[in-house]
Protein backbone atom coordinates (compact mmCIF):
# COMPACT_ATOMS: atom_id res chain seq x y z
CA UNK A 1 0.00 0.00 0.00
CA UNK A 2 1.17 3.49 -0.86
CA UNK A 3 -0.27 6.54 0.89
CA UNK A 4 0.17 10.00 -0.60
CA UNK A 5 0.27 12.61 2.13
CA UNK A 6 1.94 16.00 2.28
CA UNK A 7 1.98 17.08 5.89
CA UNK A 8 -0.03 15.12 8.42
CA UNK A 9 2.76 16.02 10.85
CA UNK A 10 1.85 19.69 10.73
CA UNK A 11 -1.86 19.41 10.00
CA UNK A 12 -2.76 16.79 12.66
CA UNK A 13 0.57 16.12 14.40
CA UNK A 14 0.61 12.55 13.11
CA UNK A 15 3.59 11.12 11.26
CA UNK A 16 3.96 7.49 10.16
CA UNK A 17 0.70 7.83 8.27
CA UNK A 18 1.33 4.77 6.07
CA UNK A 19 1.41 2.49 9.09
CA UNK A 20 -1.58 4.25 10.67
CA UNK A 21 -3.78 3.73 7.62
CA UNK A 22 -2.60 0.16 7.12
CA UNK A 23 -3.59 -0.48 10.74
CA UNK A 24 -7.05 1.12 10.67
CA UNK A 25 -7.88 -0.43 7.29
CA UNK A 26 -7.19 -3.88 8.73
CA UNK A 27 -4.00 -4.61 6.81
CA UNK A 28 -1.37 -4.19 9.53
CA UNK A 29 -2.02 -7.52 11.23
CA UNK A 30 -1.58 -9.16 7.83
CA UNK A 31 1.74 -7.31 7.64
CA UNK A 32 0.98 -5.71 4.26
CA UNK A 33 3.80 -3.21 3.50
CA UNK A 34 2.64 0.41 3.73
CA UNK A 35 4.74 3.33 2.46
CA UNK A 36 4.02 7.05 2.71
CA UNK A 37 4.82 9.04 -0.43
CA UNK A 38 5.41 12.80 -0.15
CA UNK A 39 5.72 15.32 -2.96
CA UNK A 40 3.60 18.20 -1.63
CA UNK A 41 0.42 18.51 -3.73
CA UNK A 42 1.68 15.76 -6.08
CA UNK A 43 1.87 13.18 -3.27
CA UNK A 44 -1.25 11.41 -4.60
CA UNK A 45 -0.01 11.26 -8.19
CA UNK A 46 3.30 9.83 -7.02
CA UNK A 47 1.55 7.35 -4.73
CA UNK A 48 -0.36 6.04 -7.77
CA UNK A 49 2.83 5.94 -9.83
CA UNK A 50 4.65 3.97 -7.11
CA UNK A 51 1.79 1.44 -7.10
CA UNK A 52 1.95 1.14 -10.90
CA UNK A 53 5.74 0.67 -10.81
CA UNK A 54 5.45 -1.94 -8.05
CA UNK A 55 2.88 -3.96 -10.02
CA UNK A 56 4.54 -3.47 -13.41
CA UNK A 57 7.91 -4.62 -12.05
CA UNK A 58 6.40 -7.77 -10.60
CA UNK A 59 7.65 -6.89 -7.10
CA UNK A 60 4.06 -6.67 -5.85
CA UNK A 61 0.82 -8.18 -7.08
CA UNK A 62 -2.13 -6.14 -5.82
CA UNK A 63 -1.43 -2.67 -4.45
CA UNK A 64 -3.61 0.02 -2.89
CA UNK A 65 -2.72 3.55 -4.01
CA UNK A 66 -4.23 5.98 -1.55
CA UNK A 67 -4.01 9.67 -0.75
CA UNK A 68 -5.20 11.65 2.25
CA UNK A 69 -5.02 15.10 3.84
CA UNK A 70 -6.84 16.48 6.89
CA UNK A 71 -6.32 20.23 6.61
CA UNK A 72 -9.10 21.96 8.53
CA UNK A 73 -7.99 21.24 12.11
CA UNK A 74 -5.57 24.19 11.95
CA UNK A 75 -6.27 27.88 11.30
CA UNK A 76 -5.70 29.62 7.97
CA UNK A 77 -2.33 31.08 9.07
CA UNK A 78 -0.92 27.65 9.91
CA UNK A 79 -2.30 26.01 6.76
CA UNK A 80 -0.90 28.83 4.57
CA UNK A 81 2.50 28.35 6.23
CA UNK A 82 2.36 24.54 5.97
CA UNK A 83 1.53 24.73 2.26
CA UNK A 84 4.35 27.28 1.79
CA UNK A 85 6.66 24.42 2.79
CA UNK A 86 6.09 23.02 -0.73
CA UNK A 87 8.21 25.90 -2.02
CA UNK A 88 11.79 26.73 -1.00
CA UNK A 89 11.54 27.61 2.71
CA UNK A 90 14.89 29.45 2.83
CA UNK A 91 14.47 31.52 -0.32
CA UNK A 92 10.72 31.83 -0.93
CA UNK A 93 8.91 31.21 2.37
CA UNK A 94 11.43 33.21 4.42
CA UNK A 95 10.64 36.48 2.61
CA UNK A 96 6.88 36.01 2.89
CA UNK A 97 5.95 34.09 -0.27
CA UNK A 98 2.65 32.21 -0.02
CA UNK A 99 1.29 29.72 -2.55
CA UNK A 100 -1.34 32.10 -3.90
CA UNK A 101 1.49 34.68 -4.07
CA UNK A 102 3.74 32.44 -6.15
CA UNK A 103 0.97 31.53 -8.60
CA UNK A 104 -0.02 35.23 -8.67
CA UNK A 105 3.50 36.00 -9.89
CA UNK A 106 2.99 33.39 -12.64
CA UNK A 107 -0.28 35.18 -13.52
CA UNK A 108 1.39 38.62 -13.58
CA UNK A 109 4.14 37.33 -15.87
CA UNK A 110 1.65 35.47 -18.07
CA UNK A 111 -0.73 38.41 -18.46
CA UNK A 112 2.19 40.70 -19.25
CA UNK A 113 3.24 38.45 -22.13
CA UNK A 114 0.05 36.84 -23.46
CA UNK A 115 -3.44 38.17 -24.22
CA UNK A 116 -5.27 36.60 -21.25
CA UNK A 117 -8.13 38.70 -19.89
CA UNK A 118 -9.38 38.86 -16.29
CA UNK A 119 -12.73 37.48 -17.53
CA UNK A 120 -11.11 34.49 -19.27
CA UNK A 121 -9.25 33.65 -16.07
CA UNK A 122 -12.52 33.83 -14.13
CA UNK A 123 -14.17 31.52 -16.65
CA UNK A 124 -11.86 28.70 -15.52
CA UNK A 125 -13.43 28.89 -12.04
CA UNK A 126 -16.95 29.29 -13.46
CA UNK A 127 -16.51 26.16 -15.61
CA UNK A 128 -15.07 24.12 -12.74
CA UNK A 129 -17.89 25.14 -10.38
CA UNK A 130 -20.39 24.16 -13.12
CA UNK A 131 -18.80 20.69 -13.17
CA UNK A 132 -18.56 20.56 -9.38
CA UNK A 133 -22.30 21.24 -9.17
CA UNK A 134 -22.75 17.94 -11.04
CA UNK A 135 -20.41 15.97 -8.76
CA UNK A 136 -22.01 14.61 -5.56
CA UNK A 137 -18.62 14.37 -3.80
CA UNK A 138 -17.48 17.92 -4.67
CA UNK A 139 -16.75 20.32 -1.80
CA UNK A 140 -18.58 23.12 -3.64
CA UNK A 141 -21.67 22.09 -5.59
CA UNK A 142 -22.84 25.59 -6.47
CA UNK A 143 -22.52 27.26 -9.84
CA UNK A 144 -20.91 30.71 -9.90
CA UNK A 145 -20.64 33.53 -12.44
CA UNK A 146 -17.73 35.60 -13.73
CA UNK A 147 -19.04 38.36 -11.43
CA UNK A 148 -18.65 36.06 -8.39
CA UNK A 149 -14.96 35.68 -9.17
CA UNK A 150 -14.22 39.29 -10.11
CA UNK A 151 -16.03 40.68 -7.05
CA UNK A 152 -14.39 38.29 -4.57
CA UNK A 153 -11.61 39.66 -2.37
CA UNK A 154 -8.01 39.86 -3.56
CA UNK A 155 -5.74 37.19 -2.08
CA UNK A 156 -2.56 37.94 -4.06
CA UNK A 157 -2.94 40.32 -7.00
CA UNK A 158 -4.25 39.54 -9.58
CA UNK A 159 -5.67 36.36 -7.99
CA UNK A 160 -8.90 36.62 -6.03
CA UNK A 161 -10.52 34.22 -3.58
CA UNK A 162 -12.48 32.46 -6.36
CA UNK A 163 -9.28 31.96 -8.37
CA UNK A 164 -7.99 29.74 -5.53
CA UNK A 165 -8.67 26.12 -4.63
CA UNK A 166 -9.92 25.70 -1.05
CA UNK A 167 -8.58 24.09 2.14
CA UNK A 168 -10.10 20.61 2.18
CA UNK A 169 -10.31 17.37 4.15
CA UNK A 170 -10.35 14.40 1.83
CA UNK A 171 -9.14 10.94 0.95
CA UNK A 172 -9.21 8.68 -2.09
CA UNK A 173 -7.95 5.21 -3.00
CA UNK A 174 -7.67 2.97 -6.02
CA UNK A 175 -6.48 -0.62 -6.44
CA UNK A 176 -3.76 -1.46 -8.94
CA UNK A 177 -3.30 -5.05 -10.15
CA UNK A 178 -1.84 -6.84 -13.19
CA UNK A 179 -4.28 -6.75 -16.14
CA UNK A 180 -4.43 -10.55 -16.27
CA UNK A 181 -5.63 -10.67 -12.66
CA UNK A 182 -7.98 -7.67 -12.74
CA UNK A 183 -10.99 -9.74 -13.80
CA UNK A 184 -10.76 -11.75 -10.56
CA UNK A 185 -11.84 -8.63 -8.71
CA UNK A 186 -14.08 -6.67 -11.11
CA UNK A 187 -15.26 -6.52 -14.71
CA UNK A 188 -15.19 -2.72 -14.66
CA UNK A 189 -11.44 -2.16 -14.50
CA UNK A 190 -9.54 0.33 -16.65
CA UNK A 191 -6.05 0.02 -18.08
CA UNK A 192 -3.08 2.22 -17.15
CA UNK A 193 -1.63 3.29 -20.50
CA UNK A 194 1.16 5.53 -19.21
CA UNK A 195 2.76 6.76 -16.01
CA UNK A 196 5.23 9.63 -16.20
CA UNK A 197 6.91 11.96 -13.74
CA UNK A 198 9.28 14.91 -14.04
CA UNK A 199 11.12 17.40 -11.82
CA UNK A 200 12.06 21.05 -12.08
CA UNK A 201 13.65 23.63 -9.76
CA UNK A 202 11.97 23.88 -6.35
CA UNK A 203 11.85 27.70 -6.60
CA UNK A 204 9.67 29.52 -9.10
CA UNK A 205 12.40 32.16 -9.55
CA UNK A 206 14.86 29.57 -10.94
CA UNK A 207 12.59 28.38 -13.79
CA UNK A 208 13.70 28.85 -17.39
CA UNK A 209 10.30 30.52 -18.02
CA UNK A 210 8.12 31.76 -15.13
CA UNK A 211 4.88 31.08 -17.06
CA UNK A 212 5.78 27.59 -18.27
CA UNK A 213 5.93 24.49 -16.09
CA UNK A 214 8.70 22.54 -17.83
CA UNK A 215 8.05 19.51 -15.59
CA UNK A 216 4.51 19.46 -17.03
CA UNK A 217 5.93 19.72 -20.56
CA UNK A 218 8.35 16.83 -19.87
CA UNK A 219 5.93 14.52 -18.03
CA UNK A 220 3.16 15.16 -20.57
CA UNK A 221 5.42 14.35 -23.51
CA UNK A 222 6.83 11.23 -21.80
CA UNK A 223 3.32 9.96 -21.03
CA UNK A 224 2.04 10.42 -24.59
CA UNK A 225 5.23 8.95 -26.08
CA UNK A 226 5.20 5.87 -23.87
CA UNK A 227 1.51 5.27 -24.62
CA UNK A 228 2.07 5.88 -28.34
CA UNK A 229 -0.82 8.36 -28.32
CA UNK A 230 -1.36 11.90 -29.61
CA UNK A 231 -3.31 14.78 -28.07
CA UNK A 232 -6.28 14.01 -30.33
CA UNK A 233 -6.65 10.59 -28.64
CA UNK A 234 -7.31 12.13 -25.21
CA UNK A 235 -11.05 12.43 -24.50
CA UNK A 236 -10.80 14.28 -21.20
CA UNK A 237 -8.16 15.53 -18.78
CA UNK A 238 -8.06 16.28 -15.07
CA UNK A 239 -5.46 19.03 -14.61
CA UNK A 240 -3.99 20.54 -11.45
CA UNK A 241 -6.00 23.79 -11.15
CA UNK A 242 -4.84 24.82 -7.67
CA UNK A 243 -5.36 28.33 -9.08
CA UNK A 244 -7.19 29.41 -12.24
CA UNK A 245 -3.89 30.43 -13.86
CA UNK A 246 -2.56 26.92 -13.18
CA UNK A 247 -5.27 25.37 -15.39
CA UNK A 248 -4.44 27.83 -18.18
CA UNK A 249 -0.74 26.89 -17.98
CA UNK A 250 -1.49 23.15 -17.69
CA UNK A 251 -3.61 22.99 -20.86
CA UNK A 252 -0.84 24.71 -22.81
CA UNK A 253 2.15 22.98 -21.20
CA UNK A 254 0.58 19.54 -21.74
CA UNK A 255 0.52 20.55 -25.40
CA UNK A 256 -3.24 20.74 -26.03
CA UNK A 257 -2.83 24.23 -27.51
CA UNK A 258 -0.18 26.85 -28.17
CA UNK A 259 1.15 29.05 -25.35
CA UNK A 260 -1.21 31.97 -24.90
CA UNK A 261 -4.31 30.24 -26.33
CA UNK A 262 -5.85 28.48 -23.29
CA UNK A 263 -7.79 31.56 -22.17
CA UNK A 264 -9.53 31.74 -25.54
CA UNK A 265 -10.17 27.96 -25.48
CA UNK A 266 -11.83 28.34 -22.07
CA UNK A 267 -13.89 31.32 -23.22
CA UNK A 268 -15.08 29.42 -26.30
CA UNK A 269 -16.21 26.46 -24.19
CA UNK A 270 -13.76 23.99 -25.68
CA UNK A 271 -12.71 22.85 -22.19
CA UNK A 272 -16.30 22.70 -20.91
CA UNK A 273 -18.17 19.46 -20.18
CA UNK A 274 -19.70 19.46 -23.68
CA UNK A 275 -16.59 20.85 -25.42
CA UNK A 276 -14.02 19.09 -27.59
CA UNK A 277 -11.62 18.68 -24.65
CA UNK A 278 -13.44 18.54 -21.30
CA UNK A 279 -11.03 19.70 -18.58
CA UNK A 280 -11.65 18.95 -14.90
CA UNK A 281 -15.03 17.22 -15.18
CA UNK A 282 -14.84 16.54 -11.42
CA UNK A 283 -14.91 20.27 -10.71
CA UNK A 284 -11.13 20.21 -10.41
CA UNK A 285 -9.23 21.30 -7.34
CA UNK A 286 -11.26 24.52 -7.43
CA UNK A 287 -14.74 23.07 -6.86
CA UNK A 288 -14.19 19.40 -5.98
CA UNK A 289 -11.64 20.49 -3.34
CA UNK A 290 -7.89 20.15 -2.83
CA UNK A 291 -6.93 17.86 0.07
CA UNK A 292 -3.34 18.07 -1.12
CA UNK A 293 -2.13 14.48 -0.61
CA UNK A 294 -5.40 13.01 -1.92
CA UNK A 295 -5.81 15.15 -5.05
CA UNK A 296 -3.70 13.02 -7.39
CA UNK A 297 -5.68 9.89 -6.50
CA UNK A 298 -9.01 11.73 -6.75
CA UNK A 299 -8.07 12.71 -10.31
CA UNK A 300 -7.50 9.02 -11.13
CA UNK A 301 -10.88 8.16 -9.53
CA UNK A 302 -12.64 10.77 -11.67
CA UNK A 303 -11.11 9.48 -14.91
CA UNK A 304 -11.95 5.88 -13.90
CA UNK A 305 -15.59 6.88 -13.32
CA UNK A 306 -15.69 8.63 -16.70
CA UNK A 307 -14.16 5.66 -18.54
CA UNK A 308 -16.65 3.30 -16.90
CA UNK A 309 -19.52 5.59 -17.91
CA UNK A 310 -20.46 6.11 -14.26
CA UNK A 311 -20.00 9.88 -14.01
CA UNK A 312 -23.72 10.67 -13.97
CA UNK A 313 -24.65 14.26 -14.86
CA UNK A 314 -21.06 15.09 -15.77
CA UNK A 315 -20.49 12.04 -17.99
CA UNK A 316 -18.47 12.71 -21.14
CA UNK A 317 -20.27 10.54 -23.74
CA UNK A 318 -18.11 7.74 -25.11
CA UNK A 319 -14.98 8.66 -23.12
CA UNK A 320 -12.30 6.05 -23.84
CA UNK A 321 -8.98 7.63 -22.90
CA UNK A 322 -8.37 10.10 -20.07
CA UNK A 323 -5.35 11.90 -18.67
CA UNK A 324 -4.49 13.17 -15.19
CA UNK A 325 -1.98 15.91 -14.36
CA UNK A 326 -0.85 16.43 -10.75
CA UNK A 327 1.60 19.18 -9.69
CA UNK A 328 3.73 19.49 -6.56
CA UNK A 329 4.61 23.02 -5.46
CA UNK A 330 4.77 25.55 -8.27
CA UNK A 331 5.91 22.82 -10.67
CA UNK A 332 8.93 21.14 -9.05
CA UNK A 333 7.20 17.75 -9.34
CA UNK A 334 4.66 16.69 -11.96
CA UNK A 335 2.95 13.33 -12.47
CA UNK A 336 0.96 12.57 -15.62
CA UNK A 337 -1.07 9.39 -16.12
CA UNK A 338 -3.09 8.10 -19.05
CA UNK A 339 -5.91 5.61 -18.49
CA UNK A 340 -7.94 3.70 -21.06
CA UNK A 341 -11.34 2.03 -20.92
CA UNK A 342 -11.38 -1.73 -21.53
CA UNK B 1 12.67 29.53 11.66
CA UNK B 2 15.19 28.41 14.32
CA UNK B 3 18.02 30.75 15.39
CA UNK B 4 20.72 28.41 14.08
CA UNK B 5 18.99 28.01 10.75
CA UNK B 6 18.65 31.77 10.36
CA UNK B 7 22.23 32.53 11.46
CA UNK B 8 23.70 30.10 8.92
CA UNK B 9 22.36 32.25 6.09
CA UNK B 10 23.33 35.69 7.49
CA UNK B 11 26.04 36.43 4.86
CA UNK B 12 23.53 35.83 2.07
CA UNK B 13 20.58 37.53 3.73
CA UNK B 14 22.46 40.65 4.90
CA UNK B 15 25.01 41.13 2.11
CA UNK B 16 23.77 39.23 -0.96
CA UNK B 17 26.79 36.94 -0.95
CA UNK B 18 26.20 34.32 -3.59
CA UNK B 19 28.39 32.18 -5.80
CA UNK B 20 29.73 32.03 -9.33
CA UNK B 21 30.94 29.08 -11.42
CA UNK B 22 34.51 29.79 -12.59
CA UNK B 23 34.12 27.24 -15.40
CA UNK B 24 31.01 28.54 -17.20
CA UNK B 25 30.75 32.00 -15.60
CA UNK B 26 27.15 31.57 -14.35
CA UNK B 27 26.23 33.55 -11.22
CA UNK B 28 24.07 32.02 -8.48
CA UNK B 29 21.84 33.78 -5.99
CA UNK B 30 20.54 32.09 -3.89
CA UNK B 31 24.03 30.53 -3.80
CA UNK B 32 24.65 27.04 -5.13
CA UNK B 33 27.60 24.93 -4.04
CA UNK B 34 27.25 22.83 -7.19
CA UNK B 35 26.95 24.11 -10.77
CA UNK B 36 23.98 22.33 -12.43
CA UNK B 37 25.55 22.79 -15.91
CA UNK B 38 29.23 21.96 -15.29
CA UNK B 39 28.59 19.48 -12.47
CA UNK B 40 31.91 17.94 -11.43
CA UNK B 41 33.83 20.22 -13.83
CA UNK B 42 32.38 23.30 -12.12
CA UNK B 43 34.49 25.62 -9.95
CA UNK B 44 32.30 27.38 -7.42
CA UNK B 45 33.61 30.60 -5.87
CA UNK B 46 32.03 33.21 -3.61
CA UNK B 47 30.69 36.41 -5.19
CA UNK B 48 29.21 39.47 -3.51
CA UNK B 49 26.43 41.01 -5.61
CA UNK B 50 26.17 44.82 -5.65
CA UNK B 51 22.41 44.19 -5.84
CA UNK B 52 21.27 46.25 -8.80
CA UNK B 53 18.43 44.60 -10.67
CA UNK B 54 14.90 44.79 -12.01
CA UNK B 55 11.44 43.36 -11.34
CA UNK B 56 10.63 40.25 -13.41
CA UNK B 57 7.16 39.66 -11.96
CA UNK B 58 5.29 40.77 -8.84
CA UNK B 59 2.20 40.47 -6.65
CA UNK B 60 0.66 42.00 -3.54
CA UNK B 61 0.24 39.52 -0.68
CA UNK B 62 -3.04 40.26 1.12
CA UNK B 63 -3.46 36.94 2.95
CA UNK B 64 -0.25 35.77 4.63
CA UNK B 65 1.06 33.15 7.01
CA UNK B 66 0.96 34.01 10.73
CA UNK B 67 4.47 35.46 10.77
CA UNK B 68 3.63 37.98 8.06
CA UNK B 69 -0.04 38.70 8.87
CA UNK B 70 0.69 42.09 10.42
CA UNK B 71 2.62 43.25 7.33
CA UNK B 72 -0.19 42.74 4.80
CA UNK B 73 -0.60 44.04 2.21
CA UNK B 74 3.02 43.75 1.08
CA UNK B 75 4.62 43.70 -2.37
CA UNK B 76 6.47 40.51 -3.35
CA UNK B 77 8.51 40.18 -6.52
CA UNK B 78 10.98 38.06 -8.42
CA UNK B 79 14.07 40.20 -8.91
CA UNK B 80 16.67 39.65 -11.61
CA UNK B 81 20.12 40.95 -10.70
CA UNK B 82 22.28 42.56 -13.41
CA UNK B 83 24.55 39.47 -13.34
CA UNK B 84 21.57 37.24 -14.21
CA UNK B 85 20.35 35.33 -11.16
CA UNK B 86 16.72 35.61 -10.09
CA UNK B 87 15.29 35.33 -6.60
CA UNK B 88 12.22 36.24 -4.57
CA UNK B 89 12.13 39.32 -2.34
CA UNK B 90 9.81 41.92 -0.89
CA UNK B 91 9.76 45.35 -2.48
CA UNK B 92 9.26 48.37 -0.24
CA UNK B 93 6.56 50.03 -2.34
CA UNK B 94 2.85 50.72 -2.41
CA UNK B 95 0.63 48.25 -4.32
CA UNK B 96 0.62 49.40 -7.94
CA UNK B 97 3.88 51.31 -7.60
CA UNK B 98 6.07 48.76 -9.40
CA UNK B 99 5.73 47.10 -12.79
CA UNK B 100 7.49 44.39 -14.77
CA UNK B 101 10.89 45.91 -15.59
CA UNK B 102 11.02 48.47 -12.73
CA UNK B 103 14.70 48.93 -11.70
CA UNK B 104 15.39 48.23 -8.01
CA UNK B 105 18.22 48.43 -5.49
CA UNK B 106 18.69 46.52 -2.21
CA UNK B 107 18.01 47.83 1.31
CA UNK B 108 18.61 46.20 4.71
CA UNK B 109 15.27 45.64 6.44
CA UNK B 110 13.47 43.66 9.10
CA UNK B 111 11.80 40.68 7.37
CA UNK B 112 9.83 39.04 10.19
CA UNK B 113 9.89 38.26 13.90
CA UNK B 114 9.11 35.14 15.92
CA UNK B 115 6.42 36.70 18.10
CA UNK B 116 6.86 39.48 20.70
CA UNK B 117 10.06 38.22 22.33
CA UNK B 118 11.45 35.94 19.62
CA UNK B 119 14.24 36.37 17.11
CA UNK B 120 13.95 39.27 14.68
CA UNK B 121 14.87 38.13 11.18
CA UNK B 122 16.65 40.78 9.13
CA UNK B 123 17.46 40.56 5.47
CA UNK B 124 17.37 42.31 2.13
CA UNK B 125 14.35 43.98 0.59
CA UNK B 126 14.38 46.11 -2.55
CA UNK B 127 13.23 49.64 -3.35
CA UNK B 128 12.34 51.07 -6.75
CA UNK B 129 15.05 53.27 -8.25
CA UNK B 130 13.62 56.61 -9.34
Amino acid sequence: MYVGNMSAGRFIEQEHIGALIADYSGMATRHIPATRVEAACASGGLSFRQAVIAVASGMEDVVVAAGVEKMTDVGTGVSVDTLAGAADREWEGFVGATFPGLYAMIATDYMHRYPLTREQLAQVAVKNHFNGARNPIAQFQQEITVETVIRSSLVADPLRLFDCSPITDGAAAVIVAPLERAREFTDRFVKVRASAQASDTISLHDRADISRLDATVAAGRRALDSAGLSHRDIDLVEVHDCFTIAEICAIEDLGFCRKGDAGRLTEEGITALDGDLPVNTSGGLKACGHPVGATGIKQICEVVQQLRGEAGKRQVPGAEIGMTHNVGGTGATVAVHILEAI
Amino acid sequence: MSVARFWRKIPQRYNLIGTRCGTCGTYFFPPRSFCPSCRREGKIEEYRFPGKGKVVTHTVIRSASEQFERQTPYVLAIIQLDEGPRFTAQVVAEPGEIQVGTPVRPVFRRISADGESGVIHYGTKFVPVR
